[in-house]
């Protein structure tokens, strides 16, 4: 009885994530289809929609979630996103600023 | 090292044009690695241990045969690179306004051999050998957290060591230096193998480590013994992990910047070329996102060695705890905020620079809250002066002063006047050499007892650390000056004449630093030979403060018979003071441990066949060699893995023979550490 | 040493040992490396998009329905996994959970098809790699996730021969759970990539 209810909210769970996941998805390509934004904000939108999308699957799909059991690889997954932040925004600001300079 | 025109699909661009017999010098070289290859061999087979260096070393998955191993090849490949310095040094100060003994081309790939062998062949190795020798031994483990992974890394940077040895032979290297800047890395400037050599063997060293740095931060993470709470861990542990983490966030990013390079000269593809859209400042850009976290990687095993050496022969503990894991977490992460001050003068604002030279100023500050806890722990300390602690208070001094200039060098408008000369040249081995270098000799010197059972002669040590010491003053001290001077780095010619006296002083500090290491071999050869008289079989030879000096010298095959329970901050200290230390438990049991497995040779073999097939184009080779790999990883997972018991009769009979040690052991006082009465038990309280 | 269960273990408790979470977590620090790998392979993206050297742009090049495809198969084959995992967690017959495995891997490949058909498409454009930095990034970057998929597909093949040789050990369980890490995670990257090289390609 348990194991059903147990199975049952994981098959929610997964559900979940891929229908958030197909929404969020087909809002990002109807946006470039159908373009209501100018380029900037489109792209602004697109982002969003991407972060939001990365969290559904971590959250549905990965089980990653603000529980203290699972707080250690929370920790693991921003502390690699600092990372990556301070890597990929630090060489975006050196590469294009030297690009501007060359100009 | 001409340049071929045919290529066969057997053996690619390889031909016997490959031997460098256009230089004495090169072919000297040559020779000294087929014949000491060969010796080698020879020797072991006359000895007829090839069957127990494979069964017992090779395909061993102990971390402390693995930890030996590691360090073996560093101090081989160490020998090399310093002889390559101590060339480079006589040339430089023997061509000035002449061409000197050493051609250009060849000055350049000393110079790029030097700086590769050294970091990733040496530096690493090195410290990633102490520390798999250690942690697991003072976290309470039985080994590594992946035990057969640990066996695969370090055939793999074996094999790229062994590249970089081929490549004496079948040359030439890279002229690119250790960091390959493109474009002169690109085709067009430089189309032989060299930089393929290059990129390959750091690829499989690179592979190593990214593998190494996931096995200690798990082995620190989920195996400490019961009660090791973070907080209790000793400081070399911290550092561990600190160093691990940097391997596993760092080396992506070498992966990329040679990945690329690799497409671009490959493919013909147009990452950094001149042309065709390429960016060759994303190259620098790319290396040094690598580079930076990699000179902490190799800076702070030796902090944690320091921390250790500190504190026993100061018989306290260390001062300020907290302050130095702090320090160390934060040096972890801000060493990925400062990159860029590698390449100040190439092209962006100077605001940007401003940003990263603050932050490369910040850097310092932790670091300086270390050296004053060292200091600290020190006074009102029971201080001794065996070699090790030497070690230390050289590197106390010495780094200090290369820290000043680094604070010099952070300043970018400073920077822009002493880019790219000697000066340069100076600071990062004034951080390298005591950082680093000292440390891990300090580290060899400490842990060699416990690992072999027997203590090194002090005599030859104190000499060896007495030339290494001198000699580094001498050697890079003038390059300071030379560098204000305007002496710019690799230069295989010098054109002002007031350079000589300086280089002259140089070259002899590279002869000091030769005859120091001499020593140490001399010190090893002359400790195997006294060996029985020096011999410490209860394991404890400095009254040491941590758990790996708690089990036997050698230590069992299990480390220990049964997994202590940890209750405060040096372990083994608090034991001995309860008198807990050397009590037997009442009962042992049997323990599994991971047999030996071939994955690791195999994987180094075909390995380095991939590398060298892409190096020469022979790419039926390179194929075997990738397909290879791929095909052995699959077929390993499907045997399974074999483990053997010892059961707890023999475990009881191993333990009883380190207790009869015990039992015959008069305990030595700290001041007779030294004497041959040494068995390895510390008097407590004296 | 800690009882906690971390998130890439979805087992039972009775299915988990000591060496499980040590396995796990050392798989999730491998996909953090490889997560930086990836960003960093974005970063020279971005660095080098505007790099078209007169040859073609990233307008004329990408195709938006392509793109929808691949994402639609490669979630799919996300949930089909997670099928894979549930039946493997709650003891459903091994028909099903090889069935959902073979299911996966149909998907991967039709992926790595569509993937092959667009590369394809764009060669007999001229947009091949040799053309410019942009074009040098983008195949630097989408092929290095093609492999990586490829790579999981070979897995899934090994996987479901394991699972033939030994049945559901505590070994192949452990396996499955880090298959599933890894076909998750390379979903996770198809997301920034169809945001931030298709979509923002085509903006």
């Amino acid at each position: 009885m348990e194991d059903r209810q147990a199975f049952g909210r994981e098959l929610r769970r997964y559900v979940i994530g891929l229908v958030l996941a197909l929404v969020l998805s087909g809002a990002a390509f109807a946006l470039v289809a159908w373009a209501p934004l100018p380029p900037d904000g489109l792209l602004g939108a697109i982002a969003g929609l991407a972060l939001l999308q990365v969290m559904a699957h971590f959250r549905f799909f990965l089980h990653i979630d603000l529980k203290q059991s699972h707080r250690d690889d929370l920790q693991l997954i921003l502390f690699t996103g600092l990372i990556i932040g301070l890597m990929v925004a630090g060489s975006l600001w050196i590469i294009f600023n030297q690009n501007q300079r060359m100009m | 090292m001409g340049i071929e025109a045919s290529v066969s699909p057997w053996l690619g661009k390889l031909s016997l044009s490959a031997l460098p017999t256009d230089s004495v010098v090169a072919m000297g070289a040559a020779l000294i690695a087929v014949l000491g290859a060969l010796g080698t061999a020879g020797y072991i087979t006359w000895k007829g241990k090839w069957h127990y260096l494979w069964r017992e070393w090779f395909t061993s998955v102990d971390h402390k045969r693995i930890g030996i191993m590691y360090v073996v090849l560093a101090l081989v490949m160490l020998a090399r690179a310093v002889i390559e310095a101590l060339v480079m040094r006589l040339q430089q100060a023997d061509a000035v306004n002449q061409s000197g003994f050493i051609s250009a081309e060849h000055f350049g790939q000393l110079f790029s051999t030097h700086g590769s062998i050294m970091i990733f062949f040496m530096a690493m190795p090195f410290l990633t050998g102490i520390i798999n020798y250690v942690m697991p031994l003072q976290i309470g483990a039985r080994d590594v957290s992946f035990p057969a992974l640990n066996s695969i890394s370090l055939a793999l940077t074996a094999a790229g060591a062994a590249l970089v040895m081929i490549s004496l032979i079948l040359a030439p290297f890279s002229t690119g230096g250790w960091s390959g800047y493109a474009p002169f890395t690109e085709l067009s400037f430089s189309p032989g193998v060299g930089v393929d050599y290059w990129i390959w063997a750091v690829t499989l060293g690179s592979i190593g480590s990214t593998l190494t740095g996931i096995n200690l931060a798990v082995t620190l993470y989920k195996q400490r013994a019961p009660g090791m709470d973070l907080m209790r861990l000793p400081l070399f542990c911290w550092t561990a992990l600190c160093t691990s983490i940097l391997m596993i966030f760092a080396m992506p990013a070498l992966t990329v910047a040679t990945a690329l390079l690799a497409l671009d000269r490959y493919l013909g593809m147009h990452f950094f070329t001149n042309d065709g859209g390429g960016n060759m400042m994303l190259y620098a850009n790319l290396f040094w996102l690598f580079g930076h976290p990699e000179v902490y990687i190799v800076v702070l095993p030796s902090f944690g060695v320091f921390s250790e050496l500190f504190s026993t022969f100061s018989a306290k503990q260390l001062y300020g705890y907290t302050s130095l894991v702090v320090a160390t977490l934060t040096i972890a992460v801000l060493s990925f905020t400062v990159w860029l001050h590698h390449f100040f003068t190439m092209g962006q604002s100077a605001h940007i620079n401003a940003v990263f030279g603050i932050a490369t100023m910040l850097i310092g500050i932790p670091t300086g809250v270390k050296i004053y806890d060292w200091i600290f722990t020190m006074f009102r300390g029971q201080v001794r002066f065996p070699t090790p602690l030497l070690w230390g208070l050289a590197f106390l001094v010495t780094f200090v002063i290369g820290g000043l200039t680094g604070i010099l060098l952070a300043i970018p408008p400073v920077d822009f006047l002493v880019h790219n000369t000697t000066f340069l040249v100076a600071h990062f081995h004034n951080m390298l050499i005591p950082g680093t270098l000292f440390g891990m000799i300090a580290a060899y010197q400490f842990w060699f007892p416990k690992a072999f059972g027997f203590r090194l002669e002090e005599r030859w040590g104190k000499l060896a650390f007495g030339c290494w010491v001198l000699g580094f003053y001498l050697a890079f001290m003038p390059l300071y000056v030379l560098g204000l001077e305007g002496m710019p780095r690799r230069s295989a010619q010098v054109f002002d004449p007031s350079f000589r006296p300086w280089l002259l002083v140089a070259a002899g500090g590279a002869v000091l630093i030769t005859l120091g290491l001499a020593a140490l071999v001399l010190q090893l050869a002359v400790s195997i030979r006294h060996r029985d008289r020096n011999r410490v079989p209860v394991g404890d030879p400095w009254d040491g403060r941590s758990l790996e000096w708690a089990c036997s010298a050698p230590p069992p095959k299990y480390n220990f018979a049964r997994i202590p329970q940890v209750d405060a901050r040096d372990a083994f200290w608090a034991m001995k003071q309860s008198g807990t230390a050397y009590v037997p438990p009442p009962r042992y049991d049997a323990i599994a441990l991971p047999q030996s497995s071939a994955i690791g040779p195999v994987l180094g073999g075909l390995g380095l066949a991939a590398a060298f097939g892409l190096v020469w184009h022979i790419w039926w080779m390179a194929g075997l060699g990738v397909l290879g790999s791929i095909g052995a990883v699959i077929a390993w997972t499907f045997v399974p893995r074999p483990e053997r018991t010892l059961s707890a009769e023999q475990v009881a009979r191993t333990e009883a023979r380190w207790h009869a040690a015990i039992a015959e052991a008069t305990p030595a006082s700290r001041d007779a550490e030294h004497a041959t009465s040494n068995r390895g038990l510390a008097q407590v309280g004296a | 040493m800690s009882g906690r269960i971390h998130p890439g273990i979805n087992l039972r408790a009775g299915d988990q040992q000591p060496t499980t979470e040590g396995v796990m977590f050392g798989f999730w620090v491998f996909m953090m490396s490889d997560a930086v790998l990836f960003a960093l392979l974005f970063a020279v993206y971005a660095s080098l998009s505007g790099n078209t050297a007169g040859g073609p742009e990233a307008g004329q090049v990408f195709k938006l329905v392509p793109a929808a495809l691949e994402t639609g198969t490669l979630l799919l084959s996300s949930s089909t996994f997670g099928l894979a995992s549930l039946a493997m967690k709650y003891r459903q017959s091994m028909a099903w959970l090889q069935g959902m495995l073979a299911v996966t891997l149909v998907l991967g490949m039709i992926f790595l098809g569509l993937e092959i058909h667009d590369f394809m498409d764009m060669a007999r454009q001229g947009a091949v790699p040799q053309v410019s930095g942009f074009l040098s990034a983008f195949f630097a970057l989408v092929p290095t996730h093609f492999l990586h998929v490829a790579f999981g597909c070979v897995w899934i093949v090994v996987m479901m021969l394991q699972l033939r040789v030994f049945g559901l050990t505590h070994t192949t369980r452990t396996r499955l759970l880090r298959l599933g890490l890894f076909w998750h995670f390379l979903d996770i990257v198809w997301v920034m990539l169809f945001s931030f090289v298709f979509l923002r390609g085509l903006l």
